[in-house]
């Protein structure tokens, strides 16, 4: 597992980019510890009706495939291809002319052929040409076709998880083929034979039965929650008593649920209860849909829309006016593109309209759901909050587009308005490395699983560079960003690549410049718990000379510099 | 292997017509009847496929986003590459189609040791592209003139910008008189070194060498030596045009005739690459041509959130309802002080 991972000039060192000499059908691959998922756990994959679930292990030769699965594949793919024009134009009009072969973050990160996106697609369009169509049928590897057998799923399984569906290579290819299409259709495919993994099998069965995918029971939520307001309460000196489950509040709120449980997720969500305390929202959380995240999403288009049903439903039973939403990448590219589709039309919701500024959200007037960024944009933008940037001085930051928002979504100036606007530092990454040329944090789509920890490093490894360049040119020290898993991931890839480098939910930076109302004299922690004059004289600052302590300020003041 | 075949094939396709006409004459088959069947299976196979494609639904509005959406009123939108209405959506398949915008975009990743990984800008394969798309346009347009008389005046415009270059090189004539030799075509000559360009692009780079099938050899060989067949014929046997002339009209007003002039074996092998690339055309990546217009990633607007978009096939799915929930976990809910439907 993790303890096998290599050093990291050790993979530097071995990267090469050059195809071996024999054709890539002949090649397979080979499932080394930490560069490949486990198998979903039989309970998840029964839990959500899933066919064939049964234990069975990636690295035996027999994988216990269903008798007909041969059938099913064809049946499947065939079925598709009738249903969605983008797998049967992607399947016909590739000419391989090679522009997506080097933007993909896995391909830079391991050298290997088959991740070129080109190649990943061929992967399955070598069935299709060579089951489907009379050339293929005829003339066999010549003419880039080749029949289904058992090595190929196996080949499937392991290149179909190691895509993150992060639609880099689209924005370079002439006909905008979207790997990240085939790759959700290969996935249902191999779904459809039981073969799923467990870090997005588990999540969702997790998801659809308790209502988050870390399977945090109702009072169990809630209670995460309470921690924080402790930890609120002692770092910030405010209190602060959200509700849960309640009916006609004005708007329901839903992150994603990594933000409750695991550090810098939960700096993020303390943020956002710091914001809405702060604005006097008429908010709720829901222990139901307590799920913005959908690892549905990642299995099938199925699961996905009887996971995200829920955000609708319960919003129709609390009778809110409209949702809001917390920062998550993937969660975004379903509620922008998908859920309106899936699960609309929202009638029982009103357009989103900010009861703080007056702005009516007409770009969402029919999903009814708003961005927490552009949220607070507008609040920004209309004078609402009483900032100060100096807070944050200790940071130089950079800033890390998610794959999701930038290329699902195209959700770029909002996020730097707001990072300008409560940060002094701010550096972007080189041209080539943001925005709609963003690279994935290398563990999005389901793969930010434990055991795979070499696949993650090596597929997050342009990203993780490009920080390093700032990190030298600028001293960059903060890498923000608005996506759960980015910073659930990029927490481990910077210590791997960029030890000196954090991770943080945009809204953190927010909050830390936020001038609150009620505050302790001496905010002389943040939110992390961390002395602010330690972190500034780090980055050679000078330190604040906070205000003489009143009662409960003492303990803090004890440990702080004097 | 899949180039080698690739080779033997147009070889073949070349010396079919070549043994066809000139030992069993079978001028009748190569410039009549085959000619036909090409365009036939061209324009049954090219509409089959469009309009298999046109009748696929498309379930989900899913472009690729390469730029700031509509949003606040206050932010600037990328109208070109986020489209969020119809025109901004013509403006950004313009681009596309007709300009490859997301070519252009193209970067060469460098890796070096440290680990640096760095981005060069790299427009080589989108200016390769674009001359031998362009000058294969032209090429199709000039040959025209052998399709329609009078010839339309936009054809002879084409082929006036395109000789503008003349290389009257002064040559000695049959009756001793110096005469110019026929007009240098740019189009023919750039298609020619544009094809052959991406084709060592193939050959030399060598990840794009790897995925290489027969299909990516084929239709750019069969495309060379059709360029050079013609080059052949217009400048160094000098094939005479009012024969063929007659023989392209007779096709073109369906009353086909073998003029009674003879016309160069090199003409046939010409006209048979040609219809065996128009016959081969639905069956293959060329019809890249068609699919461009048709990409979800590329020519749909994205306002999802602003409008909902309808996939035809929305499943019935099962839910896991509130009330399912709220009977799992209802003791609890009401133990932690979370309000309930139905008390327990």
């Amino acid at each position: 597992m993790a303890t096998q991972t290599p050093k990291p000039q050790e993979i530097a060192k071995g990267l090469s980019h050059q195809p071996p000499s024999e054709n890539w059908m002949d090649t397979k691959p080979e499932f080394r510890s930490g560069m490949y998922c486990h198998p979903v756990k039989v309970a998840s994959l029964e839990g959500m009706g899933g066919a064939f679930a049964r234990e069975w292990n990636p690295t035996e030769a027999d994988w216990k495939l269903p008798a007909d699965w041969k059938g099913i594949v064809k049946d499947g793919l065939k079925d598709r291809l009738r249903r969605f024009r983008s797998f049967q134009v992607f399947m016909d009009i590739c000419v391989r002319c090679g522009a997506c072969a080097d933007k993909c973050h896995f391909f830079i990160g391991t050298g290997d052929p088959k991740n070129m996106p080109v190649l990943r697609a061929e992967l399955i369009r070598s069935i299709y040409r060579g089951e489907f169509r009379t050339a293929g049928k005829i003339l066999g590897k010549l003419a880039g076709g080749r029949k289904l057998t058992e090595e190929v799923i196996k080949e499937w399984f392991y290149y179909f998880f190691q895509c993150t569906e992060c639609r880099r290579c689209s924005v370079f290819c002439p006909y905008g083929i979207d790997t990240a299409e085939i790759t959700i259709i290969a996935r249902e495919i191999l779904n459809l034979l039981g073969l799923q993994i467990d870090w997005i099998g588990t999540p969702v069965n997790a998801c659809y039965h308790v209502g988050n995918h870390l399977g945090l029971k109702p009072h169990t939520f809630k209670e995460n929650i309470e921690y924080l307001l402790g930890d609120i309460e002692e770092n910030v000196g405010i209190t602060i008593e959200p509700s849960f489950n309640r009916k006609g509040a004005e708007i329901l709120f839903v992150t994603p649920s990594g933000d409750v449980f695991a550090d810098p997720g939960i700096f993020t969500c303390m943020s956002y209860l710091i914001l809405f305390e702060y604005l006097g929202l008429d908010y709720t959380w829901s222990t139901y849909a307590s799920e913005g995240g959908n690892f549905g999403f990642f299995t099938s288009n199925e699961t996905m829309k009887r996971l995200n049903y829920k955000m609708y439903a319960e919003s129709k039973r609390l009778g809110v006016k409209w949702i809001l939403g917390g920062e998550c990448g993937h969660m975004w590219r379903v509620v922008h593109q998908y859920m309106d589709t899936m699960n609309g039309p929202a009638d029982h919701l009103e357009v989103p309209r900010s009861p703080i500024t007056g702005t009516v959200f007409e770009n969402a007037k029919s999903t009814k759901m708003v961005h927490v960024t552009e949220f607070t944009a507008d609040l920004i933008k209309n004078g609402k909050l009483n900032l100060d940037k100096s807070r944050n001085d200790h940071y130089t930051v950079t800033w890390h587009d998610s794959c999701n928002t930038s290329r699902g979504f195209g959700f770029l100036e909002e996020p730097r308005y707001v990072l300008r606007n409560v940060v002094n530092n701010f550096y972007e990454m080189p041209d080539q490395t943001i925005r709609e040329q963003t690279f994935c944090c290398g563990s999005g789509s389901g793969l930010n699983a434990g055991e795979n920890l070499e696949q993650r490093f090596r597929g997050g490894l342009p990203r993780a560079n490009a920080v390093q360049f700032v990190h030298e040119k600028h001293g960059v020290n903060m890498l923000a960003n608005i996506c759960a898993i980015d910073r659930a991931a990029l927490k481990p890839l910077m210590d791997y690549w960029v030890p000196a480098v954090n991770v943080c939910g945009l809204s953190e930076l927010v909050a830390n410049a936020l001038v609150i109302p009620g505050e302790k004299a001496a905010r002389s922690t943040n939110l992390r718990g961390e002395e602010i004059n330690d972190l500034r004289e780090e980055a050679g600052l000078e330190p604040i000379e906070w205000p003489e302590e009143d009662e409960e300020g003492g303990e803090a003041g004890e440990e702080g510099e004097e | 292997m899949s180039f080698i075949f690739s080779l033997v094939a147009v070889t073949v396709l070349v010396l079919v017509p070549l043994v066809g006409v000139t030992v069993a004459d079978l001028r009748w088959l190569f410039g009549v009847v085959v000619p036909y069947a090409a365009v036939a299976t061209f324009l049954i196979g090219v509409s089959y496929r469009v309009l298999k494609w046109s009748n696929s639904p498309v379930p989900f509005r899913i472009p690729t986003t390469c730029g700031q959406a509509k949003g606040l009123p206050w932010i600037k939108t990328n109208k070109l590459d986020n489209p969020c209405s119809l025109p901004a959506v013509i403006g950004r398949m313009f681009l596309e189609v007709f300009l490859f915008r997301s070519l252009f975009r193209n970067t060469r990743m460098e890796y070096h040791q440290g680990p640096k990984v760095r981005y060069g800008s790299s427009k080589w394969l989108w200016l390769f592209g674009l001359l031998f798309h362009y000058s294969f346009l032209v090429v199709l347009i000039r040959h025209l003139r052998f399709f329609t008389e009078p010839v339309p005046m936009w054809v002879q415009i084409v082929e006036h910008i395109d000789t503008f270059f003349e290389m009257g090189l002064p040559l000695p004539g049959p009756d001793g008189l110096y005469v110019g030799l026929p007009l240098l075509a740019q189009s023919g000559v750039i298609l020619l070194a544009a094809a052959t360009l991406l084709f060592l692009r193939r050959v030399v780079i060598a990840q794009v060498r790897y995925i290489s099938i027969a299909g990516d050899w084929f239709p750019l060989l069969l495309i060379i030596f059709i360029a050079k067949t013609g080059i052949i014929m217009r400048y160094v046997l000098k094939v005479d045009v009012v024969t063929v002339k007659k023989l392209t009209m007779s096709l073109v007003a369906l009353k086909p005739e073998l003029p009674a002039d003879p016309i160069s074996f090199m003409f046939y092998i010409h006209i048979f690459l040609v219809s065996f690339l128009f016959a081969y055309f639905p069956f293959s990546k060329l019809m890249h041509l068609g699919g461009v217009w048709l990409s979800p990633t590329r020519n749909l607007v994205n306002n999802s959130r602003e409008k909902r978009h309808i996939n035809p096939w929305n499943p019935e799915v099962k839910f896991h309802t509130y009330a399912e929930y709220e009977d799992d976990f209802r003791e609890q809910m009401i133990e932690a002080g979370i309000p309930v439907e139905k008390e327990a």
